[in-house]
């Protein structure tokens, strides 16, 4: 079982022949995510922050900002990272201590779909050439799972930078020195949203609960931008997708993301 | 992609790349089977500058123990960097990068591998970069099947891998280093010729729909070719005719 969750055969098989029939488990369509509620602001301490409801996984994402020494190649740009962490309040199979290698998978997934997007123009958050720059980190706790982390990660993420007020920094001898009171806008680019689909009994589900995960026989999450064009996608699970199925894939993720993109839109 | 700023033309008026080689051409590849004498399957991959050595061992007993499954055999795999590899030294100990590209290369093995004919038992795949220069992922991918196939290991097909991409607003064939550093985007595939299905995808970079279809589908192109030398290379092996290894 993937993720290590044990379902009895005789669920996978309800869900099977259910699927067979045209039907979910919860009644949705194959192409229909959960219900995506989002509410910001959640964490006024934190610079910005989105709570995301996906069907019943939850995810807190919470923006830092910071000055940064930035990486000795990339001087003339700012920086931007996004950690995931599942918490143990979240599900039994959830442990404390380092990080297994499907959450490394979330974490990574994640950052992945916000950075490559180029979401945030990268060269507007530079205070001084090689010297330094702003840091954003987009941190994501995981406190209700119920399937498809990656995409409760990724709107959480979005949501959570799009809505967030860097503070004004200036450079007094040679320190970066913070605005009390000033912000900026972020400087957003685009709205990076992924969509993740389970492929089970060879048919493609959008959106799949716990039950539908442990079951799958692989998964893909495709992360599209504001254009409708691909930024980053990542294939999981035991079995393989043929090429007319992840053409359709892409489709289906572009044109589900684009109605949780309003969504996030409309959070803020 | 890093998107960084590069002085590098990377694809120039003929339409020949910085290292010499058309839009559609792979780098050289050149794979030895059965290099290693106490693996119980192992392989030698160069893909370009790309040098990985991949040694298997098992169906073996699994330990610890509580990983083992009554039902079928496990698949490990471990993606690992040396130090010296790549131009700053990497630090050995493994990275999340190495995490997640062993579990990505777990699960494009797995549909390839018999592994419910070997219960409660473990097949253990390392690949060791020994010198990495971009798509090191699909190379260890390439030579991990290899590898497998050289231990007698049962399965329904190699997994060949060979990334497609985007650099110089062209679509290219398998992205070498400085293409991955400045180029537009990456992504890699592991495919299984026979059964034509894509076992290992992943993207960083933006494309469009139209764009995203034709990497699919010169990507695979590139994975037919890399499946021709991952045959020969077992071929060379188990039918050199009267030549000791």
């Amino acid at each position: 079982m993937s993720d290590g969750l044990i379902i009895d055969q005789l669920k996978k098989n309800q869900i099977l022949d259910l699927l067979k029939e045209g039907k979910r488990v919860d009644g949705r369509q194959f192409d229909e995510p959960r219900k995506l509620t989002i509410d910001i602001g959640v964490i006024p301490k934190a610079e910005g922050s989105a709570r995301a409801r996906l069907g019943d996984t939850e995810v807190v994402a919470g923006v830092k900002v910071q000055p940064e020494r930035p990486f000795p190649d990339t001087g003339d740009k700012g920086m931007l990272i996004c950690t995931a962490e599942i918490l143990p309040i979240a599900h039994p199979s959830a442990e404390t201590g380092p990080p297994q290698p499907p959450v490394v998978e979330l974490a990574r997934v994640t950052d992945r779909g916000i950075r490559e997007s180029g979401m945030l123009d990268m060269k507007q958050l530079v205070l001084e050439k090689d010297k330094s720059v702003i840091g954003v980190f987009c941190d994501n706790a995981v406190t209700d799972h119920d399937g498809n982390l990656f995409d409760a990660c990724s709107y959480a993420s979005t949501a959570a930078i799009n809505s967030c007020k860097i503070p004004k920094y200036e450079m007094q001898d040679e320190k970066p020195v913070k605005i009390e009171g000033e912000f900026i806008e972020p400087p957003i680019t685009t709205l990076p949203v992924s969509v993740t689909m389970a492929k089970i009994g060879g048919f493609i589900l959008v959106d799949p609960t716990i039950e539908e995960w442990g079951i799958m026989d692989a998964r893909i999450t495709i992360t599209s931008n504001s254009d409708g064009n691909v930024v980053a996608l990542q294939k999981g699970g035991s079995d393989g997708f043929t090429q007319e199925e992840l053409i359709k894939c892409a489709e289906l993720s572009v044109k589900v993301g684009s109605k949780i993109r309003e969504i996030i839109k409309q959070s803020k | 992609m890093g998107g960084r700023d590069t002085d590098i033309v990377l694809l120039d008026e003929n339409g020949i790349r910085s290292d010499g080689r058309k839009v559609n051409e792979t780098r050289k590849v050149t794979i030895k089977a059965g290099v290693l004498k106490n693996a119980n399957g192992s392989a030698y991959i160069e893909f370009g500058d790309n040098k990985i050595l991949v040694g298997v061992y098992g169906p073996r007993d699994v330990h610890p123990k509580h990983m083992s499954d009554t039902d079928t055999g496990i698949l490990r795999c471990r993606y690992h960097m040396a130090p010296f590899s790549v131009g700053e030294r990497k630090n050995p100990a493994p990275s999340r990068r190495e995490v997640e590209i062993s579990k990505v290369i777990k699960e494009a093995l797995e549909p390839a591998v018999m592994l419910k004919e070997f219960p409660r038992t473990a097949v253990d795949v390392y690949m060791e970069v020994l010198q990495a220069d971009g798509g090191t992922r699909c190379a260890a991918l390439t030579g991990a099947s290899v590898a497998l196939a050289d231990a007698g290991i049962p399965m329904r097909d190699l997994v060949a891998g060979c990334a497609a991409g985007k650099a110089a607003d062209a679509v290219i064939l398998d992205v070498n280093n400085e293409e991955d550093q400045a180029g537009q985007a990456d992504l890699p595939i592991g495919y299984m010729p026979n059964l034509k299905k894509i076992t290992l995808l992943q993207l960083d970079g933006v494309l469009t729909p139209e764009e995203y279809k034709q990497c699919i589908e010169i990507g695979i192109e590139g994975c037919n070719q890399v499946y021709e030398i991952q045959k020969k290379a077992l071929q060379d092996k188990f039918f050199a005719s009267g030549e000791k290894q």
